[in-house]
C-alpha cells in the first residue's frame, strides 16, 4: 500500500518489478453500489472485515524470522498475506461505497485505535505458537461463516472478496485446526500450551462467536456461533483437550471501537513511517 | 472475435506469469476477455488468481506493455474478481507444462457450497511430476509462492511444488 497511488504500469516503472507504488486493488470496477445496496452498510462491513484480517496480518507477520520450523513460518506468512490481499480490496470498496473516496492507505494508516472495528482477539499480542494456532482456528471459523453468508451480497465486490475468500480461510482454518489437534494430542508441554492459549483466548471469544458483523447484509443471525461451535467441538474431540464453550456476554467491544491497549501499540508499528512521512512513495 | 481481438488475446495473453514464468497467463486462465473500439483502443479483463498474490501488479504492467508492443495506442487493463479465479481456469496446456517443468499441477478442485472441515487428512493424490509415483506426501501446505505447496516423493525422494486445487 502506497500513498501516492501511483499506477504501476507507467512508462517509467518498467525496471522495477513490482512498479514504485501499489496500484488500486479494484482498478476497473464500478464504483457505484448497484440498485438496493446499502453503501454505508456495506463500507461499515468492508472496514470490520478489513480490520480484522490488517490487524491480524500484522500479528502474523511478527512470526517471520521466528517461527519453530521453516514449512510454519511460510505456512503463517501466507495466511497472513491472504489476509492483507482480502483487507487491500475491502478497505478500496469501502472508500468506495461510503462517499469518503478515502483508499485503503487513509484505512489502514491514517486512523487511530478508536476508528478500527477489529474483533479484540485478533489484536492480542502474538503469544507462542499455540495461542496463534487457536486464535488462528477461531477467527477463521468466524470469518468462514460469515464471507460464507456474503457470497450472495448485493455488492459485487463485497460478493467477490467473500466468494475467494472463503477458499482461502478454509485453507487458514484447516491449518489452524491441524495443529491445535496435534498440539492437544502430543506431549506434556504442547498440551500446556494449548491448555494456557485456551485460557489465555477464553475472556474475548464470546465476541468473536457472537459477532453480529454481517447481519445487517443478511448474514443469518448465530451462524456464526453454530459455526464455531460445530468447529470448536471436533477439534476438541480430536484433541483430546476440552475447549469451553464462550458464555455470550453482553457490552460494547472491537466492533464498537472498544479495544484492549495492544491495539494502539501495534498500530503504532504498523503506521509509524507512513505517519512519519506523509505521501512518501518507494 | 476481430483480427484486433485475436492479436490482443495472443498479445495479453502470451505474458508469462512472473513467478511461474513457464506457463502463461492465459494458460493460468487469468484473462477474461479482450475488447477491442477498431481505433486502436483495446480493454483487457483480467482475474487475479488470489486476492493476496503479489505479482499482480507487475502482470498488470506486463500485459499493458505486450499490447502496447503489439501496436495497440490505448490499453486497459481491467481488473475481474467475479467470478473468481480457480484452478479450474487452468487450461490443459498450462497443466501440461506446470508437470513438465516439476510442478504437480493441481486436481479437481474442492467441491463448493457448505464448508466442510476435514481434519483427517483428505489430501487429494498427487502423483510426482519427476517419476510419476503416486506414493508423495504433503511437507507444507505453504511453498515458495501463495499458490503452492511444497509436497516430496516418496519413491524417488525429490521434493516438488504443487499449484494447490482451490
Amino acid at each position: 500500500m502506497n500513498g501516492t497511488g501511483g499506477e504501476g504500469d507507467g512508462p517509467g516503472d518498467a525496471r522495477w518489478a513490482f512498479g514504485t507504488g501499489f496500484e488500486d486493488p479494484l482498478h476497473g470496477v464500478a464504483v457505484e453500489p448497484p440498485p438496493g445496496a446499502d453503501g454505508a452498510a456495506v463500507a461499515r462491513v468492508c472496514v470490520a472485515l478489513a480490520d480484522d484480517a490488517l490487524v491480524g496480518a500484522q500479528r502474523l507477520a511478527e512470526w517471520v524470522t521466528c517461527a519453530p520450523e521453516l514449512e510454519i513460518e511460510l505456512a503463517l506468512a501466507n495466511v497472513g498475506l491472504d489476509l492483507l490481499g482480502q483487507a487491500r480490496l475491502l478497505y478500496a470498496r469501502a472508500g468506495q461505497v461510503d462517499g469518503s473516496g478515502r483508499g485503503e492507505d487513509d484505512f489502514a494508516y491514517r486512523r487511530a485505535a478508536a476508528e478500527f472495528r477489529c474483533l479484540r482477539l485478533a489484536e492480542l499480542p502474538r503469544g507462542d505458537f499455540a495461542f496463534t494456532a487457536l486464535r488462528m482456528l477461531a477467527l477463521s471459523s468466524a470469518r468462514l461463516a460469515v464471507l460464507d453468508g456474503l457470497r450472495g451480497a448485493a455488492d459485487p465486490v463485497l460478493a467477490a472478496v467473500a466468494e475467494r475468500g472463503v477458499t482461502e480461510v478454509t485453507y487458514h482454518r484447516l491449518f489452524a485446526a491441524e495443529w491445535v489437534v496435534r498440539l492437544g494430542d502430543g506431549t506434556d508441554v504442547s498440551r500446556g500450551r494449548l491448555g494456557r492459549a485456551v485460557e489465555e483466548a477464553g475472556p474475548w471469544l464470546a465476541e468473536v462467536w457472537d459477532d453480529a458483523v454481517g447481519a445487517e447484509l443478511g448474514v443469518a443471525p448465530g451462524a456464526v456461533r453454530a459455526a464455531c461451535a460445530a468447529d470448536w467441538g471436533r477439534v476438541a474431540r480430536e484433541a483430546g483437550v476440552p475447549l469451553p464453550v464462550p458464555v455470550p456476554v453482553g457490552g460494547s467491544g472491537g466492533r464498537a471501537g472498544v479495544h484492549t491497549a495492544h491495539l494502539p501499540v501495534l498500530l503504532a508499528e504498523l503506521q509509524g513511517v507512513a505517519r512519519a512521512h506523509p505521501g512518501a512513495s518507494w | 472475435m476481430t483480427a484486433a481481438e485475436a492479436l490482443a488475446w495472443r498479445a495479453a495473453g502470451g505474458v508469462p506469469d512472473p513467478e511461474l514464468p513457464v506457463v502463461t497467463v492465459a494458460e493460468l486462465g487469468m484473462v477474461r476477455g479482450v475488447a477491442c473500439d477498431g481505433a486502436g483502443g483495446v480493454v483487457v479483463r483480467l482475474a487475479p488468481t488470489y486476492a493476496g498474490c503479489p505479482a499482480v501488479a507487475e502482470i498488470r504492467a506486463d500485459v499493458a506493455a505486450a499490447l502496447r508492443g503489439a501496436g495497440f495506442a490505448r490499453v486497459e487493463v481491467e481488473t475481474v474478481w467475479s467470478p473468481p479465479w480457480t484452478s479450474e481456469w487452468i487450461t490443459e496446456a498450462g497443466r501440461r507444462k506446470l508437470a513438465a517443468a516439476g510442478i504437480a499441477p493441481p486436481g479437481a478442485a474442492p467441491a463448493r457450497g457448505p464448508v466442510a472441515l476435514t481434519l483427517s487428512a483428505t489430501r487429494p493424490a498427487v502423483p510426482c511430476p519427476r517419476c510419476g509415483a503416486r506414493g508423495t506426501e504433503e511437507v507444507s501446505r505453504s511453498g515458495g509462492t501463495l499458490c503452492t505447496a511444497l509436497w516430496r516423493c516418496r519413491a524417488c525422494r525429490e521434493p516438488f511444488a504443487h499449484l494447490r486445487e482451490v
